[in-house]
């Protein structure tokens, strides 16, 4: 390893490093704009530079490879007057509007203009302007600001994938953006603001809405998908304003999908914010004993049986295992969460948990698609599909209706004869699998949540077996939800006790009371006319609709609240701001109505709840780790791998943008979808 | 003077056969094959004896920039990349070469090729070169026809596929890296050095690139011998150039002469003197129009060579000597340059990117002295600011004339403010958008 002396401090580092890299190693700070760490190198900034013993002139260090013995100054009289230079050039054509930038507080070009900038401007001649690009609802664009560092090219072509963005022109008239214009095709596109070290890209419904310093910065963890992305939710009085990635090198880096970013006007929209009861075929609005009253007056008389209940997609675990306790002491095992109709075996946790995890992604040398559409379902999944394919030799293949997934995959088939082709060795891409020594597979929800859904699940697993996607080291078997809250409910068994029923059997009249926890993705017609509805929820969606109570509960930001992402992961979501009005926290819900109805669950506090999670299922006591393992019991889920169906695979998410109560409340999303997906685009009232 | 027999350019001005039947009555293609039986080391080794140092402008040793290609294979090819895309205002010696001399310079490929380990070689020719690209083409079909490239080149045993690319007109890719990815397809950016392209090059594979001149005379120093070509010129500086005089004398042209002739000579040989005589020269762009001009009183003496000429801080650069009498404006013939380079600078990279404009813009203000004082050190220091911080070489070809202007002729400066003043009082700090200047108003609208 090459010993680097920076600034007098001697440090060690890998060889191949760059100076800037080895400078950090040894604590210094070197200025940078262009430079970003998960893009390549372009060295077009300036403002790195360093001075290095021997060398002529100063070298950029983001790019330049250190070499033993080197001696780096990173103060020097040459390298402050260097950076000073840049500074000034950067500097001459950069507006001076700060005081009405969105950048303003969180400005690198801000921040180093401190350190690097001269007091006034040399610069006597007129300011050069850029016409501003219009790169569609989410990104707004200030183009006179940009410092033309190229940080979104890179990012837009190597991690996202859709190589849209460009420079055009040359010298001081080079500019970037789409040439033809038109709004970006990806669903990382947020991110490209977060990486713009200036102004120049900024958010289009955060514009003008406050200052960085004014926000409220609360750690969370975002439930738009099963990813289960690491946020920073920013709000001011009682509003969320922002969402930022954190980062989390296991599951998003440090980036987050435009959905979980841009769905939170959402949270301002259509909220429930009282309960309501349905007196004379009219929903009024009630106070919280009158709605209790109601259920209890409904519940009398009924036994467990004919007495149901279901987990919505974005509830906390808390909740969901509060609804069980309640089920359980009203004598009920009529539960689910699978509100798409998943034929998921949970049996075993390995079988429905994402098993590689998203950073072993990174580790795998060959790729099954089963009816997913990662870029859809899971962006930021996708993204690091993307990145290990990047990286090379790594074959994907896909089941199910092609698509453009921003990497090369082979779409060998649409359907379930595509994997009896795969498991009899007569579709070419089983040798690559075999060949493979670290293969895996994603079953998506579009390959379960059918009739055969079992038996796909368990073919998917027969291949897994069959082409050494099983080992005591690796397991390459992978099952990618969508929905935050779903792998929560499985490990806490929220599904139908022995001889239950589940959602088709609770539909049409199978139960006379049903409890809605935040579901709204099924069809509402299917329940029974004489069914009584009880929705607990945030948003007045389609559970609302059809409700004859409803009690307001609360939005992922407005509670504690335990998650486990599609890998299994457990991550804790926090409190940020409160729910309106007379809304409150879900499991506080259950309590009081447990209470009310003469069955007080055992527990008053969180902690206690979360005691009781513990016990119900010792997974959530690891809370942020994720344990690799192997498999070494081949023995797969229910389901007779040979009873596959005809039908093609359909993605579970064919529009991306409103899959939610959040999104569908969401005016962003809703001008994103019309843009996007014109012919899926929900009408937005 | 140079000797006729010493000439390496017998068909400099075309007036023979530019095709294989009067190339080869000169000489070329003659022995090829034993100059390729004597190996690769012998001829590298040659090279480096005789001292040619790269003609493209920068003057590094030939000889050592072969011997950076990798000795052994890794798997990947190797390639040779000439680099034809003479864009360098005042330049116009490869031209020359590529429409009367083609043979040289392909033969100079396929020897250069075999020393470097490449079987295929691509010259990157500028796009305004329409002609010069015909009667290239015209060579290369003429030398794959008559089996002296292609498979078995010249029955040497090396095979060695030949191509030819135009590019499209940009300055910039006449930079080494910026015409690797030209040809490579891509915009026409630099590269970030290290890795150099004897490492990574073009599609990331080993490649040297060389100019044209420079591979157009290798041929015939190992036919005719290193000592021969080391004896030309001066120590250090060896062998002979092409040198292309334009401006105000008498008769300009391209004339090859050894290295290290006085600049007054030079002029006075073969370009039939100055206009209106020595004693009416201003200054003189020595090297092309990047380098830093000379007042008369250096080009007196000032020898043409590297060495030389980095020691009045300027440099031979291409060799394209521009010749500024004393009806020139010097100031706005600077200027000039500067939109020049503020036109071609690629954008990358910010001082270049930045630093261009504003010296265009103030050189401007310079020409009609609407301009204070310290702006000439303002203008000295933003120059200071580009040199040495880019990417690539272009920042520095920006600076260097502005900086040899204000090295020379800042009392004509500081006179022209003075004058500005006296006519029209002190000019306003920040100045009236779009006023066109008097004399550049189509230049500067252009923009």
């Amino acid at each position: 390893m090459p010993k680097v002396t920076v600034d007098g401090i001697t440090v060690e580092v890998p060889a191949g490093s760059t100076v800037l890299q080895a400078a950090e190693l040894a604590g210094r700070e070197i200025p940078r704009f262009c430079y970003h760490e998960r893009l390549s190198i372009a060295g077009n900034c300036r403002m790195c530079l360093v001075e290095v013993e021997k060398a002529p002139k100063p070298v950029a260090s983001c790019a330049f490879p250190v070499a033993d013995n080197m001696v780096v100054f990173t103060d020097s009289p040459m390298t402050r007057q260097a950076r000073r230079g840049v500074m000034e050039f950067l500097l001459i054509n950069h507006p001076l509007d700060c005081p009405i930038c969105d950048q303003g507080g969180e400005c690198d070009l801000q921040d180093q203009a401190v350190g690097y900038g001269r007091d006034h401007s040399r610069y006597a001649e007129n300011k050069r302007a850029v016409k501003d690009k219009n790169l569609g609802p989410l990104v707004k664009t200030v183009m006179t600001r940009c410092i033309q560092c190229t940080r979104c090219i890179r990012f837009a072509t190597e991690i996202a994938g859709v190589p849209e963005l460009g420079a055009t022109a040359r010298g001081e008239n080079m500019e970037v953006g789409t040439y033809v214009e038109h709004a970006l095709t990806s669903e990382l596109s947020g991110n490209l603001i977060d990486i713009c070290p200036v102004g120049a890209l900024t958010s289009k419904p955060y514009a003008f809405v406050t200052r960085p310093w004014e926000l409220t910065k609360t750690d969370s963890i975002d439930v738009m998908d099963a990813v289960g992305a690491a946020i920073r939710i920013d709000t001011r009085g009682g509003e969320v304003l922002r969402v930022l990635p954190r980062i989390n090198e296991d599951v998003n880096e440090e980036w987050l999908a435009d959905k979980s970013r841009f769905a939170i006007d959402g949270l301002k929209r259509r909220r429930l914010d009282s309960p309501w009861v349905r007196r004379d075929g009219q929903m009024r609005k009630a106070t919280w004993p009158e709605a209790f009253a109601a259920i209890a007056a409904r519940l009398r008389g009924l036994t467990g049986e004919r007495i149901g209940a279901i987990a919505g997609d974005m509830v906390d675990a808390e909740s969901t295992m509060a609804l069980k306790d309640l089920m359980g002491l009203l004598g009920s095992i009529n539960l689910d969460c699978r509100q798409d109709g998943a034929r998921i075996d949970a049996a075993r946790r390995d079988f429905y948990t994402f098993n590689t995890s998203i950073a072993g992604i990174e580790e795998a040398d060959a790729l099954l698609i089963v009816g997913s559409n990662p870029r859809r379902e899971a962006p930021l999944l996708n993204a690091r599909i993307r990145k290990r394919q990047v990286a090379g030799r790594f074959p994907v293949a896909a089941i199910g209706a092609a698509a453009d997934l921003t990497y090369d995959a082979t779409w060998i088939g649409d359907g379930p004869s595509a994997l009896t082709g795969l498991l009899d060795g007569s579709q070419d891409f089983a040798s690559v699998l075999r060949d493979a020594k670290r293969p895996m597979v994603i079953v998506g929800q579009g390959a379960i949540a059918r009739p055969d859904g079992a038996a796909i699940l368990a073919a998917c697993w027969k291949l897994a077996a069959q082409t050494g996607m099983l080992a005591p080291e690796w397991h390459g078997f992978n099952v990618l939800h969508t929905a935050g809250g779903r792998v929560g409910a499985l490990d806490l068994g929220f599904l139908p006790g022995p001889n239950g029923k589940n959602l088709d059997a609770m539909m049409g009249g199978g139960v006379d009371l049903l409890w809605l926890l935040a579901a709204d993705e099924f069809d509402m017609s299917r329940i029974g006319d004489d069914t009584f509805v009880v929705y607990q929820g945030h948003h007045g969606d389609a559970g609302a609709a059809r409700a004859d109570v409803i009690l307001p509960g609360a939005a992922y930001p407005e509670k504690h609240g335990t998650y486990v992402n599609t890998e299994g992961r457990v991550q804790r979501g926090s409190f940020a701001t409160f729910p309106p009005g007379d809304a409150r926290e879900d499991w506080k819900i259950l309590r009081a109505a447990s209470a009310v109805l003469g069955k007080p669950l055992p527990y008053d506090t969180l902690e206690a709840l979360r005691a009781r999670l513990e016990g119900a299922n010792p997974v959530f006591a690891r809370i942020n780790q994720l344990p690799r393992f192997g498999c070494s019991d081949h023995s797969g889920p229910a389901g007779d791998p040979a009873a596959l169906g005809e039908a093609a695979f359909v993605s579970c998410v064919p529009n991306y943008y409103q899959t939610d109560p959040i999104s569908r409340a969401s005016a962003t999303m809703a001008k994103c979808a019309a843009l996007y997906q014109p012919s899926l685009a929900a009408a937005a009232e | 003077m140079l000797s006729d027999q010493d000439r390496i350019f017998t068909n400099l001005y075309g007036q023979h056969d530019f095709r294989l039947a009067g190339a080869r009555a000169r000489g070329d293609w003659d022995g090829t094959a034993a100059i390729i039986a004597r190996g690769r080391e012998a001829i590298i080794d040659e090279m480096k004896a005789s001292g040619l140092r790269g003609r493209g402008g920068a003057g590094f040793p030939t000889g050592m920039k072969w011997s950076f290609m990798p000795k052994v294979s890794d798997g990947r090819p190797a390639y040779l990349v000439v680099n034809a895309d003479e864009s360098e205002p005042g330049t116009c010696k490869d031209r020359d070469i590529m429409r009367h001399d083609p043979h040289k310079l392909i033969e100079g490929c396929l020897i250069a090729s075999f020393a470097m380990g490449a079987h295929a070689a691509y010259i990157y020719i500028r796009g305004e070169y329409y002609n010069e690209a015909v009667n290239l083409q015209i060579a290369i079909d003429e030398a794959y026809e008559a089996g002296l490239i292609g498979a078995n080149a010249a029955g040497s045993g090396w095979d060695f596929e030949l191509y030819l690319h135009r590019g499209a007109g940009a300055y910039i890719c006449g930079e080494e890296t910026a015409l690797l990815e030209s040809l490579e397809g891509k915009k026409g950016m630099p590269r970030m050095k290290p890795p150099f392209p004897a490492a990574v090059g073009l599609y990331g594979c080993p490649t040297t690139v060389n100019n044209v001149e420079t591979i157009a005379v290798a041929p015939a120093i190992l036919r005719r011998g290193a000592g021969w070509f080391s004896a030309l010129g001066r120590p250090k500086n060896a062998g002979t150039k092409i040198f292309c005089i334009s401006g105000h004398v008498n008769k300009p042209c391209n004339v090859e002469e050894e290295l290290g002739i006085p600049l007054r000579e030079l002029i006075d040989t073969y370009c039939g003197g100055v206009r209106g005589g020595w004693d009416n020269l201003l200054a003189v762009i020595p090297g092309g129009s990047s380098v830093p001009l000379l007042p008369k009183s250096i080009c007196d003496t000032v020898l043409m060579d590297f060495d030389s000429l980095r020691d009045v801080k300027s440099g031979l650069g291409t060799a394209a000597v521009i010749v500024m009498d004393k009806s020139t404006d010097v100031i706005r013939a600077i200027a000039r340059l500067s939109q020049f380079y503020k036109h071609e600078s690629c954008g990358q990279c910010t001082p270049c990117r930045e630093g261009a404009g504003w010296m265009m813009r103030v050189m401007y203000r310079m020409v009609q002295g609407r301009a204070e004082l310290d702006e000439i050190d303002t203008l000295e220091q933003v120059s200071r600011q580009i040199e040495g911080h880019t990417i690539c070489a272009l920042g520095d070809a920006a600076a260097w004339p502005v900086q040899g202007l204000i090295r020379h002729f800042r009392p004509l400066m500081e006179e022209r403010i003075a004058e500005y003043k006296r006519v029209r009082g002190a000019p306003a700090r920040t100045f009236p958008v779009n006023e066109p200047l008097a004399g550049e108003s189509l230049a500067l609208a252009a923009e």
